[in-house]
């Protein structure tokens, strides 16, 4: 086993490079998923027929594709249609359009709000309509309503699956060294073919992401202890429980 | 323009569909291991002895904490090596080849049986555990107790975790074609990069997934209701 690369000072660089990239790509995509998974689901709960109809197709298209496809659809799918439109080079956001990490943001972000919207709806619609009615009785707008009471509530019901989401998000960000985007695998790969090396750079960021993991777990625990009446169902079963949740399908 | 015709999607399709079947060959056979996997998982995780227990639960929770496509690209690379290392010190001399398939399956097997370990411990535990007493005071022998009393009673609380397992199986398929092996997704690769029509080509294999994804999921609901038989209807009360 060699791991001298390991004290390069460039490859040093490359690696906090990757990780940052990692780390900027979860938390970017996590926070506009959770918004478009809000939309989606209350879109498919109150919305009109026609954005309640997209809103399930989109839901359907996503969780039924491998994260995969969806990146080479987005990246060079509709990448490649976008290259053909005249003028748009010339354009102010073709620095935008040709960066992998926009494609990648993209798709996971789409991805995250389907899969996450689709535990959101369950939940919001598992709060007893007797709570909004009441927060209405006591001069609540529907607006009021809705960020006071229905969404913490719903949150409140499905926080562990919403946080096992996170993971399952963290774990699939090494996809995108597909689309040339410079995330850890990406850097292991790189490192691997300068050095001759075959497995030594993996296992190294193979561990890398296991501490990742670790300590997003009890960082999201830490958050469900700290969210008023969810501690009782955080207490019960380890810490490690949460890496127990399969996706939903 | 060129002069020669371009190639399309009727070109593409006998290859395309041949890949296809490769990707639901691989995902049948990952999917009969990992559930072997996963029922010895499960019993080393719930046994008595210490150490198996220590192997199971380290087994299940280092594979759920790393990436999947990272996972594969180790067990393909280390794996071969690791293989050829163990046969030169059992005396065979040689490197060991072992075909892309076979890689293909057992890495993914691998993956699975690790998430099916803890579908399958779940659902032992959620057993009540006067029906295995029962068996045990009727003197069933461990073999009838499983075949009779703890393989039906788990099966409708694992059944649930095993469909997403074998959706998210369908779905991580797609993540041999980085190793190289001509599935479904890989075909769809060559034929983009060779016809520059990445966007049809990429819709079609999105097509393909969904119809392998959705003909699963009405499978696994109507499966569900057959080991589900005799339940009381939760559904029907609920609505």
């Amino acid at each position: 086993m060699d791991f001298s690369w390991l004290s390069d000072p460039y490859y040093q660089e490359s690696l906090w490079t990757g990780l940052i990239n990692t780390l900027v790509l979860l938390v970017v995509s996590a926070v506009l998923g959770f918004t478009l998974a809000v939309g989606m689901a209350m879109a498919r709960i109150k919305g009109p027929r026609p954005l309640a109809w997209l809103a399930s197709g989109v839901s359907i298209v996503m969780r039924g594709t491998p994260l995969l496809v969806q990146l080479f659809f987005f990246y060079y799918g509709i990448g490649r249609l976008l290259e053909g439109i005249p003028g748009i080079r010339e354009s102010m956001f073709w620095g935008i359009l040709r960066d992998p990490f926009f494609y990648a943001t993209l798709t996971f972000t789409l991805s995250v709000g389907a899969y996450t919207g689709e535990v959101l709806r369950g939940a919001l619609l598992s709060v007893p309509p007797g709570e909004r009615e009441a927060g209405r009785a006591f001069g609540m707008g529907p607006f009021q309503v809705f960020t006071r009471l229905w969404l913490p509530r719903a949150i409140q019901l499905c926080l562990p699956t919403l946080t096992g989401e996170m993971i399952l998000l963290l774990k699939s960000v090494p996809l995108v060294s597909t689309i040339a985007m410079m995330d850890l695998l990406q850097v292991a790969n790189i490192i691997r073919d300068e050095n001759f090396l075959t497995y030594e750079p993996l296992l190294f960021i193979g561990a890398i992401y296991l501490v990742l993991t670790i300590l997003l777990t009890l960082c999201l625990r830490q958050v469900e202890l700290n969210f008023p009446g969810v501690r009782a169902q955080a207490r019960s079963g380890g810490w490690l429980s949460r890496l127990r949740q399969p996706r939903p399908a | 323009m060129s002069q020669f015709a371009q190639e399309g999607l009727a070109d593409w399709a006998a290859p395309i569909l041949a890949g296809a079947v490769t990707t639901l060959q691989i995902a049948f056979a990952a999917y009969a291991i990992g559930l072997l996997l996963g029922l010895v998982g499960a019993a080393s995780r719930l046994s008595p002895w210490a150490p198996l227990r220590a192997l199971a639960t380290s087994y299940s929770t280092a594979v759920r904490a790393v990436p999947e496509l990272l996972l594969i690209i180790l067990l393909y690379y280390g794996g071969s090596q690791a293989l050829t290392a163990l046969m030169n010190a059992l005396g065979v001399a040689g490197k060991v080849e072992i075909s892309g398939f076979v890689t293909a399956v057992g890495v993914l097997a691998f993956v699975q049986g690790a998430y099916m370990t803890e579908v399958f411990r779940g659902a032992i535990l959620a057993i009540p555990k006067g029906q295995l007493e029962a068996a045990d005071a009727y003197g069933f022998s461990p073999m009838a107790r499983f075949r009779y009393i703890t393989l039906p009673g788990m099966l409708p609380n694992a059944l649930p975790g095993m469909s997403n397992l074998w959706l998210i199986l369908i779905k991580d398929t797609a993540l041999i074609s980085v190793i190289g092996f001509s599935e479904l997704f890989f075909t769809v690769q060559q034929a983009a990069a060779s016809s520059r029509a990445y966007f049809l080509f990429y819709s079609v294999a999105g097509l393909l997934y969904l119809l392998m994804t959705l003909t699963s999921s009405a499978a696994f609901s109507r499966l569900e209701r057959y080991v589900r038989r005799g339940e009381p209807d939760i559904s029907a009360q609920e609505a």
